[in-house]
């Protein structure tokens, strides 16, 4: 019996995420995420029953995972990195992608595509939280807001200048803007507005210039593309569900072993 | 693999520093270095021991931040730390601490040092050209002039042609050893081949040293070659020093399943850089020698990227790392131009990597290097 089925992991710091799809077609079948527990391999295992749900249960699949958690999942056929994945899960959505911004919960990458879609070089942020979503949701958390809530906030009107490089620098910086009287929307433009700044930083150090996809969390706010876009001066793509997109790369491998396992 | 030569090594290397206090009890005199342009032939045409310094080991950096900046590179700290806990075997055998005006962070660390220890400040140039080459000649004589007083010796000419002679014979052995990385697949793993280059550095006794590495090179050189599949990807290691206990780079490349086959830096393939030969002046030719060394510290730097483009080739490598240590910022500035150079000349891939000794980014460090490997493959 042929493969149907083909599962990416995607153990990310903060939500562990899942994509099913079609080993053939590559059609999605189904997505789930849930928190990462404490336990990377735990949390799979619930995903996975939860992308089961629609289907009674669970069929032979291949499976392949990414993310930090990737090693801890024993019952993944492969884990790659996360730079793979959402390099193919971004060319995927977007053929002519060329560069891929991905803010993720820990980290914030940029990843520089070839023609053809192959990754060409990469640069990660991942020894300060200033320009990753953790930073986000604790400015966020400081206003007493939602992510979703805190960026739909910052869609207009004017922005503070976020100068502080550090995300605890930054933090205290905004406790000050607020007890000078900023408002929290100029606060959030502010941030969103650095964010960007960051990303651009490291987008100009990657040689090559094309379209450029925007994946993870964050990327589910039209305010943070729009400033994204503004800050590198080029149009800036959203796949559909952009927090799956490091799943879908995944799952796109998964779905490469499974057409080899079936050949 | 295991190679009885390799495993005889080890166990005479154990005894490195019990040897040396021995050699000290017996009256030789030992010189402490924490840079290779310090030309070793010097101290020993005078007789004494020459040793490297260079702080490897994250355990005295937590010491060394009681006193230096958090900022400055691991490798500045580390030296430093083991000079404040006294743990140093080397560094309390040191009659005398050579230390050269490398990067800023060394020379503010060596008048830190100074109040500890006998140090002599080496002052070295930042540039290699004509008029480099006639300041540094002043500075080695105003050194062997130090090395003469302070040990009541006259270095001769006789003695220095001797001593070049034990070093080119050190330099040639230690390269054997080291250029069996260029067969693929390599017999030796990058680790295997850092921890051979830093356990002979402390090796007293040269003419053991030299025997010692000549035994791993036939033994391993004359052994059947395994059969080569070809799936590890080769890469040359460039950048910063590296050794035992600050090797942490080099064990995640090759837990990831990458072959590191050869390590361009000073503790490594720099030392064997072959000594010219040449009967005229032998002061004359170690300056020349020694201000040659393609380290950043120098500006330009224009023969770090011939070494590189020459080891890539000569190791037919697949891809270049190039190693930074957080806080260091002449290799961290030059790494760029490094970057440019091997993606466009050389048409290799390149990953720089900045970190420092301690563990708390090995799974970061993994991810990128993981990434790297995946690019290749
Ligand atoms: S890296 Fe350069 S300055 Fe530092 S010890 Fe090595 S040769 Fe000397
Ligand atoms: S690694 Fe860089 S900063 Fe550290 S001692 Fe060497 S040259 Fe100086």
């Amino acid at each position: 019996m042929p493969l149907r089925f083909a599962i990416g992991i995607d153990a990310g710091s903060a939500q562990t995420k899942a994509v099913l799809l079609d080993s053939i077609s590559l059609a999605l079948l189904a997505k789930a995420s849930l928190p990462t527990g404490w336990n990377p391999k735990a949390s799979a295992e619930a995903v996975l029953a939860k992308l089961w749900q629609g289907f009674g249960e669970a069929q032979a699949c291949s499976i392949v995972a990414t993310g930090y958690g990737r090693v801890a999942i024993p019952f993944a056929d492969k884990n790659i990195t996360e730079i793979s994945c959402h390099a193919k899960g971004a060319v995927h959505c977007f053929p002519t992608a060329r560069l891929v911004i991905d803010i993720g919960g820990q980290d914030s990458k940029v990843i520089s595509l070839a023609e053809g879609g192959a990754v060409r070089d990469f640069l990660m942020n991942d020894k300060c939280a200033a320009g990753t979503g953790r930073f986000v949701e604790s400015v966020a958390r400081l206003l007493g807001l939602h992510i979703a809530e805190f960026c739909a906030l910052a869609s207009g009107g004017e922005a503070c200048a976020i100068t502080s490089m550090c995300a605890v620098f930054a933090e205290t910086e905004i406790i000050g803007l607020l007890a000078q009287g900023a408002k929290p929307g100029a606060i959030a433009q502010g941030v969103l507005a650095s964010i960007a700044r960051r990303m651009q930083g490291l987008a100009a150090r990657l040689p090559g210039t094309g379209d450029c996809v925007f994946s993870g969390g964050l990327a589910q706010s039209p305010v943070c593309a729009e400033r994204l876009a503004q800050e590198l001066g080029c149009p800036v793509l959203v796949p559909e569900y952009p927090q799956f997109t490091g799943a879908l790369g995944a799952a796109l491998e998964a779905a490469r072993l499974a057409k080899e396992k079936n050949a | 693999m295991s190679w009885s030569s390799l495993e005889q090594f080890r166990a005479k290397s154990d005894r490195n520093v019990l040897r040396m206090q021995a050699e000290k009890k017996a009256g030789r005199k030992v010189v402490g270095q924490y840079c290779i342009y310090t030309p070793m032939e010097l101290v020993l045409a005078c007789g004494a021991i020459p040793v490297s310094l260079c702080g490897t080991k994250n355990d005295s950096i937590a010491k060394a931040e009681t006193v230096l900046p958090r900022s400055l590179c691991p490798l500045i700290k580390s030296s430093f730390g083991f000079a404040l806990e006294d743990s140093c075997p080397y560094l309390a055998a040191s009659d005398l601490v050579v230390c050269d005006t490398t990067c800023d962070g060394k020379k503010k660390m060596f008048e830190l040092l100074a109040r500890r220890k006998p140090v002599y400040v080496l002052e070295l140039p930042q540039r290699q050209d004509a008029e480099a080459l006639v300041f540094w000649q002043k500075q080695l004589e105003l050194f062997k002039g130090k090395l003469e007083e302070t040990f009541k010796v006259n270095i001769s000419d006789d003695a220095l042609w001797q001593a070049i002679d034990v070093s080119r014979r050190f330099r040639a052995a230690l390269q054997k050893v080291l250029d069996l990385g260029k067969r693929k697949p390599s017999p030796l793993t990058g680790l295997e081949l850092l921890e051979i280059a830093f356990r002979a550095s402390f090796m007293p006794v040269y003419e053991e040293r030299i025997s010692e590495l000549e035994s791993i090179a036939s033994e391993i050189g004359a052994a059947q070659a395994a059969e080569n599949t070809g799936r590890a990807p080769r890469i040359l290691l460039t950048g910063v020093p590296t050794g035992l206990g600050s090797h942490k780079v080099i064990k995640i490349l090759e837990e990831s399943g990458a072959s590191v086959v050869c390590i361009d830096n000073c503790s490594c393939y720099k030392k064997v850089r072959p000594i010219p030969s040449e009967q005229h002046d032998p002061l004359a030719l170690l300056v020349r020698h020694s201000l040659a060394i393609p380290c950043a510290v120098m500006s330009p730097n224009p023969n770090r990227y011939e070494t590189v483009a020459e080891l890539a080739r000569e190791f037919s490598v697949d891809a270049v790392c190039d190693l930074t240590w957080q806080g260091c910022q002449t290799y961290d500035v030059e790494s760029y131009s490094l970057r440019d150079f091997v993606q466009n000349t050389l048409s290799l891939p390149f990953l720089q990597i900045v970190t420092d000794y301690a563990e708390s980014d090995v799974e970061q460090l993994r991810i990128r290097i993981q990434a790297f490997l995946e690019i290749l493959s």
